[in-house]
């Protein structure tokens, strides 16, 4: 105890702390945040599965220029358009259902829990089994009602097109089969927002809903003006959330895509257009250029969110 | 007197609410909706799991009836037979549990630093720290593909391990988990000689056990089911996961759908035993973090 005077204890511990954190950073720095940078620098330089000349921004250009890339931008955007608000807006009135009851209640947050944590490949197989047009149970259980049956994820046509009886053309608006995808994928993950919905409201104090009751509010009055404003920071957390994991999507495209089809490309989004460019093709610096688009695409999104969600949200 | 202003206002006498009846329709309603959904959400797995033994010929009738007439139980033993599933479970599992190890140990060491150590350039590491959090994982696939190459790890279990090895929101979480250990233990441990490992070991491990299992859990179920990464890294059967594995055996087994659903059973299965072990824990978490806002 002889030396340890206050400057001794601060060195130390740097010694100490830096010696702990080192593991951590010798993972982080070289694969999260160098490769930032040199995913930026990689999208100015061309060549096929190699490092070759310097081109400046012709890759971006030549995805500006690419109709593929647009095609896969709208997919990605239709898909975030489809899976966000379903996916939250279930996932809200479930919670909503289940802080209600007093039984079964965590018997049901368990199981809805499930498929989020199971393997999309896994699950996205019996879909796709589910899908087929000859043998899937969606095409038996639309025959024997009496509807027509469809071709699901074979089907490039605009889901609207179809709903509509073709009043609306086939080329507007997201395909069947990309819209497959996205019921698949709110199956997946609502759970999720339950879950994280049940946590927010666990934590409104009793209390509120005491002197809301006194006052003689109604459960929807609770519900409008007691839980959802005390609720909109899990609500800004949950957008956030699922918005970025919707837009950087692959493993269920990538399992319910017939294979090699890609629906007429209306199934292929910007990840998979990365993947494919990147991995099928070779073209390292377009793939860059594509994902680097992608990344500043979806912090452009965030960041606008924050700004505008300053005005809704209301913190305790 | 008589509007539906009254009967739904619990002060008043004609209130609908106060009948035991409406209460009881109204908790058969939620129920049954809750029951609806459950049934949605666990047919495809029943569906999954009894296909597994079916024949082809009964797994590609489509009926809404999802037990098996013929019972099948060699399809789990000729899954194996088709494609090398043992050889990519070895792989998952092995991976999946390095990682998972790897990173718990990584998160404890950095979210105690964070928590409880006080030293020059803290805040900086931190946010270098917490801005990994926002890198969007596309951009840094294609870098990390060349490095990996570049190392020599194409193929190798190296490659599929070592990118994984740390994460941002592991560590906030164990972080945030140390910082309501109170003052007192630290300090009481410290005058008593005990050394950051030993105090770590012994006092603030055990306490941080929800926030510890929950990180564990959830960094083994992204291992175990990560499908990109292992798509681009690994090139042959040697080196495969089960998630590839899937998906190409998907295309090998194409009509076969007994055998796939056989296959997915068998995929799905550790992840739902893992949860279902772990999510007490989870569960607690979740209301902790929630609590924190």
């Amino acid at each position: 105890m002889l030396f340890s005077t206050r400057e001794n204890k601060k060195h130390y511990d740097l010694f100490s702390a830096l010696v702990m954190l080192f593991p951590s950073f010798l993972v982080l720095i070289p694969f999260f945040i160098l490769p930032l940078f040199y995913a930026f620098q990689l999208s100015l330089w061309g060549g096929k599965r190699n490092i070759g000349d310097f081109v400046g921004l012709k890759n971006y250009h030549i995805a500006f220029q690419n109709p593929l890339f647009w095609q896969s931008l709208k997919v990605t955007i239709y898909y975030a358009m489809m899976t966000v608000p379903a996916t939250l807006i279930l996932g809200f009135c479930i919670a909503y259902l289940l802080s209600k009851i007093s039984r079964g209640k965590i018997f049901f947050r368990i199981l809805f829990f499930v498929p989020y944590v199971t393997s999309t490949v896994a699950v996205a197989m019996v879909w796709r089994i589910f899908y087929n047009p000859q043998s899937g149970l969606f095409n038996f259980l639309l025959d024997s009602l009496g509807f027509p049956i469809q071709k699901w994820l074979l089907e490039p046509r605009g889901v609207l097109h179809i709903l509509t009886g073709g009043m609306i053309p086939p080329q507007y608006g997201p395909s069947l089969a990309l819209a497959c995808i996205s019921l698949f994928d709110v199956w997946h993950t609502f759970g999720f927002a339950v879950v994280v919905f049940l946590a927010g409201i666990s934590t409104i104090p009793k209390e509120y809903y005491e002197s809301a009751r006194i006052d003689g509010a109604r459960s929807l009055q609770i519900l409008f003006h007691i839980e959802m404003p005390l609720l909109t920071p899990t609500w800004l957390f949950l957008i956030t959330v699922q918005l970025i994991r919707s837009l950087q999507s692959f493993s269920s495209f990538y399992a319910l895509s017939p294979s090699g089809g890609r629906t007429m490309g209306t199934t292929e989004n910007l990840m998979l257009h990365i993947y494919s460019q990147f991995y099928e093709y070779g073209y390292w610096g377009y793939g860059s250029a594509v994902a680097i688009f992608l990344s500043v695409f979806i912090m452009t999104l965030t960041f606008i969110q924050w700004q505008w969600s300053r005005r809704y949200v209301f913190y305790q | 007197m008589f509007s539906i202003n009254n009967l739904l206002n619990n002060k008043s006498p004609y209130s609908l609410l106060n009948l035991p009846l409406f209460r009881y329709f109204l908790n058969s309603l939620i129920y049954s909706i809750l029951f609806l959904l459950g049934v949605i959400v666990s047919f495809p797995f029943l569906w999954m799991f009894t296909a597994s033994f079916k024949t082809l010929e009964e797994a590609t009738t489509p009926s809404l009836w999802i037990f098996s007439s013929h019972w099948q139980w060699e399809n789990w033993i000729r899954v194996f037979q088709f494609a090398p599933f043992g050889k990519y479970f070895f792989n998952s599992f092995l991976v999946a549990g390095i990682v998972t190890i790897i990173v718990c140990v990584n998160s404890i060491l950095a979210g105690y630093v964070f928590a409880r150590l006080k030293f020059f350039g803290k805040p900086i590491l931190f946010a270098i720290i917490m801005a990994t959090m926002m890198v969007p994982f596309e951009s840094v696939l294609i870098p990390n593909f060349i490095l990996i190459s570049k190392l020599g790890w194409y193929n190798t279990y190296l490659g599929l391990i070592i990118p994984w090895c740390a994460n941002a929101f592991s560590i906030l979480l164990i972080r945030q988990a140390f910082m309501i250990l109170p003052d007192d233990y630290y300090e009481s441990a410290q005058i008593d000689g005990c050394g950051h490992i030993s105090f770590l070991l012994y006092l603030a491990v055990p306490f941080v056990k929800p926030a510890l299992i929950t990180v564990a859990l959830f960094t083994f179920l992204n291992s175990y089911n990560s499908l990109l990464w292992p798509l681009i890294i690994t090139a042959d059967e040697a080196k495969r996961v089960v998630q590839v594995g899937l998906t190409v055996f998907s295309g090998d087994a194409g009509v076969r759908v007994n055998l796939l659903m056989t296959a997915s059973t068998i995929v799905a299965l550790p992840t739902i035993v893992i949860y279902l072990i772990a999510q007490k824990y989870f569960f607690q978490e979740s209301i902790r973090i929630g609590l924190k806002g």
